[in-house]
């Protein structure tokens, strides 16, 4: 195939890409948004097979055992993976891209090396520079995004992780990737190129560390962006124009909804980025032993039966239990009694923005029931019952009373102003960002213990029963 | 114009393509965009495909063959997982939910 007609094979996989981030903006085009990329994709994966200056490829055999595990462990992982758990699991997929842009820049740094010490020509001062990029952020992401995961699973605390003398050690261990970087450039060397990789891995650890619960989805948006730089980057190092195209796209737009994320919860991406920097072991309100008011699910039923008017706030706590289809039940069951029933739903609710349209929509909740937070707001003063699911944080009034707490800013679903508000709660122990919450000792709220899903089931039939 | 600059322009390009593209987009859709803008950067697959074709020792096959594991993984898990958030928009007409489709080959 000639270099004309793979280029040209290559465009045509640079548009698809466009289009398929175009289409994924709007809800009507945006499964086959995906679609196109994914088309794009495999034309882009197929047409290298058939370029090169011999055919087949070589390595050729083991090229293909190494796609095919590559789809061994990915797509079972994405086809099984639980709704709740899928951003953890876009966090990896991210990681494991960053990786392989690092990979891929080393492996090309190597052989220049090679080439430059038999042809005696040295390597060109740009590409020596975009490999130094692609090493160090593709690293960075590939770490970070596992820190990120580890966040999202629970596997490690959600909380911001803040050691003494942290900032100290960034800034050391950024000062340390820039000599390194150094080293690299002029020695062009197997040993300062793999220094160079394990100084941006513990960069990647330490920059998520201090990132706090809430704030977790913006971080991974932000590594995505920065993946996309490093194919890019990768892109320039091997003359692959799609390469450059695909990345730069990913790179760009990752930003720019980076910010539209940062927006919607009310931080600033600054703040979220360098709180490394500025960050002071935030005092988390204690959790005292004040009286709070706990009903048995018939309380709940027969608030609801008297209310015209019903917000259901649902949160992640609504995703761990699978209870979508209940509380659809539920909101079924009071619209057929007359109630006007409307969901709100927080931008950030969940641990990703439109985790709960999602999830709602999982469960055929007709999309007029979904109200966005700006929406309805104003109607709280007319709402006579705000059922919360497990949600938290996004209803947490310290966001608006508090300077100071991590929520501090972020807008919220103004359930306070509602005639009564229910609370389904595992527990007392406070949302995903960690702080204590007033509302749950507001004299208006009614708390319901208990997993959600079983707790609306014994709502549904107590409500039945009236 | 030189090839590097060539490159450059082209980058320079796609950054206001990639601005122009999302400028509007609704919170429903903050995370099927991200994931599949995290796909999309599984095309360093093609890069890894390339780099492997090229190696000549067993350090830099090794390392080549896997990156070409984890951009599979990038590539195809990420397409398949965005069709799946997706999938959940679709116009309701059966409410018995369909076989999963597949998103990719």
């Amino acid at each position: 195939m000639s270099r004309d007609l793979y280029d040209l094979i290559g465009l045509v996989a640079a548009i698809c890409f466009i289009l398929a981030l175009k289409g994924l903006s709007h809800p009507k085009s945006a499964r086959r948004g995906n679609l196109i990329g994914a088309a794009g994709a495999t034309i882009a994966t197929l047409v290298v097979f058939f370029y090169g200056d011999s055919l087949p490829l070589k390595n050729l055999p083991l090229i293909l055992g190494a796609i095919v595990l590559g789809l061994i462990i990915g797509v079972p992982a994405a086809r099984k993976v639980q709704l709740t758990q899928m951003p953890q699991l876009v966090a990896l997929f991210n990681g494991v891209g960053g990786g392989a842009a690092a990979l891929v820049a080393i492996v090309e740094y190597l052989k220049l090396g090679e080439e430059a010490a038999k042809g005696g020509g040295a390597i060109g001062a740009a590409v020596l520079i975009a490999t130094i990029f692609t090493v160090v952020v593709g690293t960075t992401s590939f770490t970070g995004s596992i820190i990120t995961f580890l966040k999202l699973q629970e596997l490690m605390t959600t909380r911001p992780v803040i050691f003494p003398g942290g900032r100290f050690i960034i800034a050391g261990n950024l000062v340390a990737i820039l000599v390194c970087s150094g080293w690299v450039y002029s020695a062009a060397d197997t040993t300062s190129v793999l220094v160079l990789m394990a100084l941006s891995a513990i960069f990647g650890v330490l920059f998520v560390l201090p990132v706090g619960g809430a704030d977790v989805p913006i971080v991974i948006s932000l590594l995505n962006a920065f993946t996309g730089l490093t194919v890019a980057a990768s892109g320039y190092v091997l003359e692959a124009t799609l390469l450059i195209v695909a990345g730069t796209l990913v790179g760009a737009s990752g930003t720019i909804l980076t910010r539209l994320m940062a927006e919607a919860m009310g931080r600033s991406l600054f703040g979220t980025l360098f709180g490394a920097f500025t960050a002071t072991a935030t005092t988390v309100g204690e959790a005292d032993a004040r009286p709070v008011k706990s009903g048995s699910a018939e309380d709940v039923a027969i608030l609801l039966n008297y209310a015209r008017r019903v917000v259901i706030v649902p949160g992640f706590g609504l995703a761990v239990a699978q209870a979508q289809h209940t509380v659809r039940e539920l909101a079924d069951l009071m619209s057929a009694k007359g109630i006007d029933v409307a969901y709100g739903i927080h931008p950030v609710a969940g641990r990703m923005p439109g985790h709960m349209n999602v999830l709602l929509a999982e469960a055929n909740v007709p999309y007029d029931q979904l109200v966005e937070m700006d929406e309805i707001n104003p109607t709280f003063p007319q709402t006579d019952v705000s059922i919360i699911i497990g949600a938290n944080d996004v209803v947490n009034p310290a966001a608006k009373t508090t300077p100071g707490c991590p929520i501090y800013g972020m807008p919220i679903l103004d359930v306070q102003q509602s005639g009564n508000i229910i609370f389904l709660k595992r527990s007392m122990r406070p949302g995903f960002a960690g702080i204590e919450n007033e509302l749950l000792y507001d004299p208006k709220t009614t708390l319901l213990f208990g997993d959600a899903k079983a707790s609306l089931t014994k709502v549904v039939s107590a409500l039945k029963a009236l | 114009m030189s090839s590097g600059l060539a490159l450059i322009s082209i980058f320079v390009l796609a950054v206001f393509v990639g601005f122009e593209v999302v400028s509007k987009v609704s919170s429903t859709l903050h995370t099927p965009l991200m994931s599949g803008a995290n796909a999309i950067h599984g095309v360093i697959l093609v890069g890894a495909i390339i780099v492997a074709s090229h190696s000549d020792n067993t350090l830099q096959l090794t390392l080549s063959l896997l990156a070409i594991v984890l951009a599979t993984i990038n590539m195809v898990g990420g397409f398949v997982v965005t069709d799946r958030m997706l999938e959940m928009f679709k116009p309701k007409k059966a409410p018995a939910p369909s076989d999963t489709s597949d998103g990719v080959k």
